[in-house]
């Protein structure tokens, strides 16, 4: 009898068969929790250029909100109701906003170059759920069921035409047009947006052009990403309670990625 | 509702900006001017509670 020295070692993981287990092991490697729901952000995104990404998101969430009262009530409601009229103003308001705030993030985001440190199908996606939310607000304006609708659709129809796609998207079938506003490009649209989003976080929110430099000039083991005072004092959580130490990097700049030049 | 009219007179053609093949209604070119004043003032206005963060950080050392 002899006492045992040491912790016992742990029996060595077994890969599991299960698809389920896989697909939940790789999500959580590639997004783990602290990186998907963080405590906070880099100090560098306490700018207001930082913010029309979630007013762009906001503004969808008014968008689908509204949208939904107004697919529930009908034509007939949003045109002949005083409540209906308020929601159909909502719904179209909203969508302005949604693309203000969207060609502010757009602007924004090309001139920080924020394809930067291998985020580039952030920055694909961004562009391309702009590009699908465009028909996404074209087809509500021949949905609307009124005068304005008929001349838009006969006016679009020609475009549609001249480019060889009017088979396809026939803009004076309202059944059609109907289904692509309110089913096929919304969904497109939130499908592109949380993929966009998850990416966000990630690869975090790019840094600004001087702080990529630093880094740059920092050794990699150097580089303090872990909530400690880090050498440049650049990276640290904007947000959250004063004085508890946070992760700085839960959903700013990636270890693997930060000062990385593209 | 007829009582409650448009806040502005809408039952004129749209007026529109031409410049060589740009042509644009004033009201998309008030949105744009609008968007670009908004970028603008993005940029350079300061963040509420950003400068007041950022000592606080620099002199405790942490957050």
């Amino acid at each position: 009898m002899s006492a045992t020295t040491g912790p016992p070692t742990p029996p060595p993981k077994i890969p599991s068969k299960s698809w389920t287990v896989k697909v939940r092991e790789k999500g959580v490697e590639a997004l783990p929790p602290e990186r998907l729901l963080p405590d906070g952000q880099p100090t560098y995104v306490a700018s207001w250029i930082y913010v029309f990404g979630v007013a762009s998101i906001a503004s969808l969430i008014v968008i689908i909100a509204s949208g939904v009262i107004l697919a529930l009530k009908g034509p007939a409601w949003w045109h002949e109701t005083g409540v209906g009229h308020f929601f159909n103003s909502i719904h179209m308001w909203s969508v302005e906003l949604f693309f203000f705030a969207m060609v502010v993030h757009l602007w924004g985001k090309y001139w920080m170059a924020a394809w930067r440190g291998g985020r580039g199908r952030v920055w694909v996606t961004g562009a391309i759920t702009f590009l699908v939310a465009v028909p996404c607000a074209l087809t509500g304006y021949v949905s609307q069921q009124n005068f304005d609708a008929q001349w838009i659709s006969t006016q679009a129809k020609d475009a549609m035409n001249s480019v060889g796609v009017g088979a396809f998207f026939n803009l004076t079938n309202f059944g059609q047009m109907y289904s692509y506003h309110i089913l096929l490009l919304p969904i497109a649209v939130v499908a592109l947006v949380s993929i966009h989003v998850l990416l966000v976080r990630r690869n975090g929110v790019v840094p600004p052009f001087e702080l990529e430099e630093k880094l740059a000039g920092v050794p990699s083991a150097s580089r303090d990403l872990s909530g400690s005072p880090d050498p440049n004092g650049s990276l640290h959580t904007s947000t959250g309670a004063q004085g508890s130490p946070r992760a700085s990097t839960g959903g700013g700049v990636p270890p693997a990625s930060a000062g990385e030049q593209s | 509702m007829s009582v409650m009219g448009a806040v502005f007179n809408l039952t004129h053609p749209a007026h529109t900006v031409d410049w060589n093949f740009i042509h644009l209604s004033v009201a998309n070119v008030v949105v744009i001017g609008l968007m670009l004043v908004v970028f603008v003032l993005a940029i350079l206005l300061p963040f509420p509670g950003a400068a007041a963060r950022d000592a606080a950080r620099r002199a405790g050392g942490g957050s």
